[in-house]
């Protein structure tokens, strides 16, 4: 443990100055501005020569303390400022939420807004991982398939629009339901994406998955093996593709996924080229969970009849759910009021963010925007 | 693995652990002091295995923290939440984050947001706030004029 005096002078010690050391090491900063950070997070490295010694994530640029913000909103309220942790997951952040609530109260949710929940937490499963995928492809080199990318995701944040009225944080799901009923048009417009989506995805395997370069740059780098992916908290496509079952689906079902087919993907090597290939390949999963329960909305309540101000009982309440980035928990403390007492995220983000140094450590300088591009960090997920 | 063997097996290894069982899982109520040696045992392969840490964090209840592990053995699939009660005044426990290697970052972020403090933390540091900010600011009693959202 350090005393203040100490944690400044360690403080200048690492300072990023950029000076050459006595030890030969250049300590160089990525971030907070940087593109292949993909937000404002900031890493100061030690290199010698070429090879990472040591990274050092400095974060809070966009912390907002949204735990302590909830503690004064209520329960209606925090999930909206939920859809700005991880906001490329937004119904999915809203989703835990809404069904830790739903827990405390032991509010009997309707059929037909459970469908509709994971058939937009698959769209934003999709969405995320196409987002992702085009700027994994931009941090190594080639920019063309983030527009490919880009031409499926646009489809699937209009379904999103028109539904929920917003493209990136939806708000969309609320204790006892969803906000409102699904557009009429909702259902062939999935279908159209589907077709359009099994159409084109072939050409992110040509561009991208077989292309020499790119797999020459990811495999066997940023490796990091089962054991250490659990004792670092990894989740999400980050522990599996170490071999890791983490599937939050599969393992603690939620809402209707114990009813649907789908396989939760597996890989062994735990390397970049792992991670990449467990994103892909969940992308067909959704498209398949998506096309099982797309002629299945049942008809009936989309919201669940609820009192206008919610109070929890006291006690404590703790959901997790499987977001595009792995498991995000909801954990709340209420003492009996409108506002919860306590209230603690524990994103996936952070965990998966903890094992950067051991991954890339050893490695090349070049290989950790591979090895962070496959993390798929998002930073406001990781500061809260 | 049901709460009943978990309940005996952690009774040999720490005799003084209480239970509650009111809520989704097991919790384990321990003193702070013993929270190193208890933690280790968790862990071990050969015992309870208790192998991914997923969440850490601290509830100030304005007399006292309470330190909040939840843990997960993924070869039996069962979970348990481990609670140590801590003095306000002086919030202290030991560092498990050679046990598992996540909880270095969750406990600075614990000290950071609760200043708790981590005996033998490779690296105790702010996380999240710039180093000269005054006050932790999940604690029950901070108070910011400025910035705070109060409806």
């Amino acid at each position: 443990m350090y005393t203040t005096t100490e944690i400044l002078e360690q403080k200048i010690q690492v300072a990023p100055t950029g000076e050459l050391q006595d030890t030969g090491d250049l300590v160089i900063n990525i971030g907070p501005q940087h593109p292949a950070t993909h937000g404002v997070l900031h890493l100061v490295i030690t290199l010698d020569g070429e090879t990472v010694k040591k990274i050092e994530p400095h974060l809070g640029y966009i912390h907002r303390s949204i735990e302590k913000m909830c503690e004064s909103l209520s329960y209606r309220q925090f999930i909206y400022s939920t859809s700005r942790m991880d906001y490329l997951s937004a119904h999915i952040n809203n989703h835990a939420c809404a069904m830790c609530v739903e827990k405390g109260l032991q509010i009997e949710v309707p059929r037909r807004a459970m469908v509709i929940r994971v058939l937009m937490d698959e769209l934003t499963r999709i969405a995320s991982h196409e987002l992702w995928w085009g700027a994994m492809a931009m941090d190594l080199g080639a920019f063309t398939p983030f527009f490919h990318a880009f031409r499926e995701r646009e489809k699937i944040t209009d379904i999103m629009e028109e539904s929920c009225g917003a493209r990136l944080t939806m708000n969309y799901i609320v204790p006892g339901g969803v906000m409102n009923d699904i557009h009429p048009d909702f259902q062939q417009k999935i279908k159209e994406f589907i077709t359009q989506f099994k159409s084109k995805i072939y050409e992110y395997d040509e561009m991208v998955t077989g292309n020499i370069i790119f797999q020459n740059r990811t495999k066997g780098v940023g490796r990091i093996s089962k054991e250490d992916a659990i004792s670092y908290g990894c989740s999400g496509p980050v522990a599996r593709a170490s071999g890791v079952r983490s599937d939050i689906r599969k393992l603690y079902p939620y809402e209707v996924y114990n009813e649907v087919e789908f396989d939760e993907i597996l890989e062994t090597a735990g390397d970049s080229f792992a991670r990449y290939m467990v994103r892909v390949r969940e992308m067909h999963q959704s498209i398949s969970i998506i096309e099982q329960l797309i002629d299945n909305i049942p008809e009936g309540d989309f919201q669940a009849k609820t009192k206008a101000v919610l109070k929890l009982p006291k006690g404590e309440f703790y959901t997790r759910v499987e977001t595009a980035r792995g498991e995000l928990g909801v954990y709340i403390i209420s003492e009996g009021g409108t506002t919860p007492y306590r209230i603690k995220f524990r994103s996936p983000g952070f965990s998966n963010l903890s094992a950067l140094e051991h991954m890339a450590k050893g490695g090349k300088l070049g290989d950790l925007m591979a090895t962070m591009g496959t993390l798929d960090l998002v930073i406001p997920d990781i500061d809260r | 693995m049901d709460n009943e063997s978990i309940k005996s097996q952690v009774l040999e290894i720490l005799p003084s652990a209480t239970f509650d069982e009111t809520g989704e899982w097991l919790n384990i109520l321990i003193e702070s002091k013993s929270w190193k040696t208890f933690a280790h045992q968790l862990r071990s392969p050969a015992g309870l295995n208790f192998d991914y840490l997923f969440c850490v964090t601290s509830v100030d209840w304005k007399t006292h923290f309470t330190m909040v592990y939840h843990l997960t053995s993924t070869a039996h699939r069962t979970s348990i939440v481990v609670k140590a009660k801590l003095d306000r005044e002086n919030p202290e426990i030991e560092t498990v984050s050679d046990i598992w290697r996540t909880a270095e970052f969750h406990e600075r972020e614990v000290y950071d947001l609760f200043g708790v403090k981590f005996l033998h933390h490779p690296d105790l540091r702010r996380l999240f706030l710039t180093d000269d900010w005054v006050g932790y600011p999940l604690r029950k009693d901070y108070d910011d004029p400025i910035n705070m959202i109060k409806l």
